[in-house]
């Protein structure tokens, strides 16, 4: 079976995986899945962590994993454009909801103009204001 | 923190105002994604111990636009003070700062998918097939500011123009609001 390279975002971040289509459906190999959202394969299913959510429907004959079909068991969108060889895969509702909830200020990492990188962890011990705004 | 789509866009502000806090670039929108900010300006008070204290809330830094968006920004600079001076206890006990957060759903975390692939694509010079995308991500979460108003910039339509204003407009007649104060307690 011959496989495309896409560009896999995530978070912000691209990296290049294969992709093989299996009747219309975009798969990644279990390896490209694992590097690319920690999830693995195992016999209980896609597990990250101590959690698995049994892999119903989203594994090929080959071992080949769908990926949207990957996204919809653990509450992922994902997003493939195949004309331009893109998936985006974004965060699921209920993990960031269950973060926001626990009040516990989630850390980033972000440049500034000088490309320096400055992480909201750096600032622990003072009170913050974490103020977003745009130039639109 | 800029949600910015270069950090060329944000740098004018930035220079002019010369801060001597951290000020960031946040082009892929990691932080609205976080946090689930869905318009700007959004502010969040952090304790020492990283602990979320307000919840986004709007808050403008002058009074220079007041006429039009309505917020007071010497009410939060107050409030802000206060409570960097210990003058008062935190704005809000835990579970009311619990109540008072917006959470995303699936749908809206959809979006934000479809803007990032849409981001990229832009970033690539790939502005036709950023299009579509951009255009889901606003179906998708029409709430989220920080994607319908913030893709503008990038689909070479004017953000402070008719399509903005319109936008705002048809928001308001269904009777959703384009700002989302957090109440007084």
């Amino acid at each position: 079976m011959s496989s495309e390279t896409y560009t896999l975002l995530d978070a912000g971040a691209a990296a290049t995986v294969d992709v093989a289509a299996r009747g219309g459906r975009a798969c990644l190999s279990p390896e490209a899945l694992e590097s690319a959202t920690g999830w693995s394969v195992k016999p209980e299913g896609f597990c990250l962590g101590d959690v698995c959510v049994p892999a119903r429907g989203a594994l090929e004959d080959d071992g080949m994993v769908d990926v949207s079909a990957f996204g919809r068991l653990t509450g992922r969108p994902v997003i493939v454009d195949e004309a331009e060889q893109i998936i985006s895969l974004g965060a699921a509702a209920a993990i960031r909801g269950e973060a926001l909830q626990t009040l516990e200020a989630p850390d980033f990492t972000l440049p500034d103009l000088d490309g320096q990188l400055h992480s909201l962890s750096d600032y622990r011990g003072q009170k913050i204001l974490l103020a977003a705004y745009a130039s639109w | 923190m800029a949600l910015d789509k270069t950090p060329e866009d944000a740098r004018p502000w930035i220079e002019a105002a010369a801060p001597t806090h951290p000020s960031l670039i946040d082009t892929r929108h990691l932080v609205a994604d976080l946090y689930n900010m869905v318009n700007v300006p959004t502010v969040v008070w952090i304790d020492e111990a990283g602990r979320i204290v307000r919840p986004n809330d709007v808050a403008y830094g002058n009074n220079k636009w007041q006429e039009a968006h309505g917020f007071d920004a010497e009410v939060h600079k107050g409030a802000l003070r206060a409570w960097v001076r210990e003058e008062v206890a935190v704005p809000f006990a835990p579970e009311r700062a619990r109540e008072l957060q917006l959470l995303p759903s699936p749908e809206h975390q959809e979006a934000r998918a479809e803007f990032a692939l849409g981001q990229w694509l832009w970033e690539q010079g790939r502005q036709d097939a950023a299009e579509p995308h951009f255009v889901r991500a606003g179906e998708l979460a029409p709430q989220d500011f920080t994607i319908r108003r913030g893709s503008m910039p990038m689909r070479d339509i004017d953000p402070m123009g008719p399509e903005f204003f319109t936008m705002v407009q048809e928001w308001s007649a269904a009777g959703e609001d384009y700002y989302r104060p957090l109440p007084e307690s």
